[in-house]
């Protein structure tokens, strides 16, 4: 793996009034990693994603994402990266080639690419007889994949994913993350939220946020050696009951 | 701008796909001109008329004979004092009154001229018209007749009208410039805000917010589908409305077009800064519809006249921008008048342009915190 930094995130704080969303959060992200980001409902995940991605402006502390500093230049980031929202992030409306042709041209592909690169997606994935489908009529799974595709297809040095997974079946899951191993391969680096626990032992190294702090960082399996778990799920368990004592 | 091009394109395929929503925004303007045109240019028949004869004559028996003979007229009430006329009217017995004066006969044998007068309800002011035209076209042949026939001196009958309730016949097309105004803030507004919401509902916007796109590329881009279908229902109206209903357009098309410009431009930005408050489409809708078009109907003098209304609901009607957009565009269009008589009002819009724009500017950076 390189050592390159695609994220590097330094005591990052989000309040609205009293409530404190993300804590003071440190944490680095390699290039062509595949990094998970844990953590119950409210535990603050998609805040933090937020403020990485420029939707969301933090109240103190620095991030950097592809080397552009999130505070200042956040424009810059957004040539840069993918991003696949909680809710399915497609046009219902819009054709299979449309959607495809619509996010490709937001991000100033040219026609010329954009042409070829879908007949290759559309090949890959064995979507071909779908482009002209209007998308509302795709099952979900195939949405979530067709959503997964659109997001890394103008090849953004990192993508991020907030819960991409919700409400599909434990195959197409798998399916997914397929795409996903394929998308680190090609050194698009992952960084994705989930409270699936399964999914996490796929990551390289995951993060469990725990009432807006990261309580835990490292490998799966250096993790469950830590809590003598057999499984992340346990790990996972663990730390929000620790959480609870203190 | 070739970002900015995809995504105009993108909004333009939204609306081209909901084809039941598309052919409500383009067919409204042509309904409701077609219903309030004809409500209006009905053909009148079954016309109830009251006479007031002191002296009754030969001419003026026969004046009555012929109108009570035409089918469209009867001639219901034979009065004797001017109070009746009145009274006729107001319980809605009669929709014409022939008053003869007392010399009607020496007038007319002497002098060879005699008066004789015609008074409709011109609260509805085509069916007031045509009413009278009718019936001074029934004079007019019986004038022709009794000269035919006694040949010389020629003798004139002259039909003066007098046009009860609203003698100046205001009004007569105002409906025109209050379907603009209507229609032009529904598409404008409701559409907007609609379509902006339907892409925080969905979750799209966040994908669009994190992608290089502005927001105001993108706020601009959820606007120009909008303004064409303003523009294009604007042209269907004045082409309806003077093609087909005979609309006088007297003051200048340009002028017409320039303003109605502004209050489309208004409209948009009250559609933005509605789909910065709402979270839901039904929030947008119900903000839309409810909370401007209603007010737009009841209080903007399209329905009701404002000169009635009472102290406070009139001095409401003062904060809604399509009050001031309908009585410059009766004033252009109806009125003839030139763009010294709407200086006011243009005013007035403007500035409420303006604040509005403020408002949904600070509004949506603040969302963004």
């Amino acid at each position: 793996m390189k050592n390159n930094i695609i994220v590097e995130v330094s005591e990052l704080t989000k309040k609205f009034g009293n409530f404190t969303a993300v804590d003071n959060i440190t944490f680095k992200v390699t290039e062509g990693e595949i990094f998970g980001f844990l953590g119950a409902n409210g535990a603050g995940k998609t805040t933090a994603m937020q403020m990485l991605i420029g939707l969301s402006k933090q109240t103190s502390g620095e991030a950097f994402v592809a080397g552009y500093n999130i505070r200042t230049e956040s424009e810059e980031i957004k040539k840069n990266i993918g991003y696949m929202s909680q809710k399915f992030s497609l046009y219902e409306d819009l054709k299979v080639w449309e959607n495809i042709r619509l996010f490709a041209g937001i991000y100033g592909m040219k026609d010329k690419d954009i042409a070829e690169k879908t007949d290759d997606l559309l090949k890959r994935l064995d979507f071909e007889d779908e482009r002209n489908t209007l998308v509302k009529s795709l099952p979900l799974g195939w949405k979530q994949k067709l959503a997964f595709s659109v997001a890394i297809f103008h090849n953004p040095k990192i993508v991020f994913l907030d819960e991409p997974t919700g409400g599909v079946d434990p195959a197409t899951r798998r399916q997914f993350w397929e795409m996903i191993y394929k998308a680190a391969e090609d050194n698009i680096t992952v960084f994705a939220t989930t409270h699936y626990m399964d999914e996490a032992e796929y990551c390289d190294r995951v993060s469990i946020m725990v009432d807006g702090r990261i309580d835990a960082l490292d490998t799966p399996s250096n993790l469950k050696a830590h809590f003598e778990a057999k499984d992340m799920d346990e790990v996972f368990r663990k730390l929000a009951r620790k959480a609870t004592r203190d | 701008m070739k970002q900015f091009r995809a995504f105009v394109i993108k909004e333009f395929y939204h609306i081209f796909r909901d084809r039941r929503t598309m052919l409500i925004l383009l067919g409204m303007p042509i309904t409701q001109i077609l219903i309030f045109g004809f409500a209006i240019n009905m053909e009148v028949t079954d016309i109830a008329v009251a006479v007031l004869n002191p002296n009754p004559d030969t001419y003026t028996n026969q004046i009555i004979e012929r109108v009570n003979a035409n089918d469209y007229f009867h001639v219901d009430y034979t009065i004797h004092s001017q109070n009746e006329i009145d009274e006729l009217f107001k319980q809605n017995k009669i929709d014409l009154a022939i008053v003869f004066p007392n010399n009607f006969n020496e007038d007319l044998v002497h002098s060879g001229k005699a008066d004789l007068q015609l008074i409709s309800d011109t609260s509805d002011p085509n069916t007031g018209t045509i009413i009278v035209n009718y019936a001074s076209g029934i004079i007019a042949d019986y004038q022709k007749e009794i000269n035919n026939i006694s040949g010389n001196p020629p003798y004139q009958i002259v039909a003066t009208t007098r046009m009860l309730y609203n003698p100046e016949m205001k009004s007569s097309y105002s409906f025109v410039p209050g379907v603009m105004g209507l229609i032009l803030m529904v598409i404008s507004t409701m559409m907007t805000s609609i379509s902006i919401v339907r892409e925080k509902e969905r979750g799209t916007m966040e994908v669009l917010l994190a992608s290089p796109l502005r927001l105001s590329q993108i706020l601009i881009a959820k606007t120009i589908p909008y303004l064409s279908l303003s523009f294009i229902n604007l042209l269907t109206i004045l082409y309806l409305a003077s093609f087909l209903l005979g609309v006088p357009i007297r003051g200048s098309l340009f002028l017409i077009i320039i303003i109605s410009t502004l209050y489309i431009f208004l409209s948009l930005l009250l559609g933005l800064l509605i789909s910065t408050i709402a979270k839901k489409q039904v929030e947008a809708i119900i903000m839309a519809g409810i909370g401007l078009t209603m007010p737009v109907m009841l209080l903007s003098g399209m329905l009701f006249p404002i000169d009635n209304m009472p102290f406070l609901l009139e001095k409401l009607t003062h904060i809604i921008p399509a009050r001031w957009y309908i009585v410059i565009m009766k004033k252009l269009m109806i009125e003839g008048l030139d763009f010294t008589f709407i200086i006011k009002e243009l005013s007035i819009l403007l500035g409420m342009t303006g604040l509005i724009l403020a408002l949904s500017m600070l509004n949506s950076k603040k969302r963004l915190e």
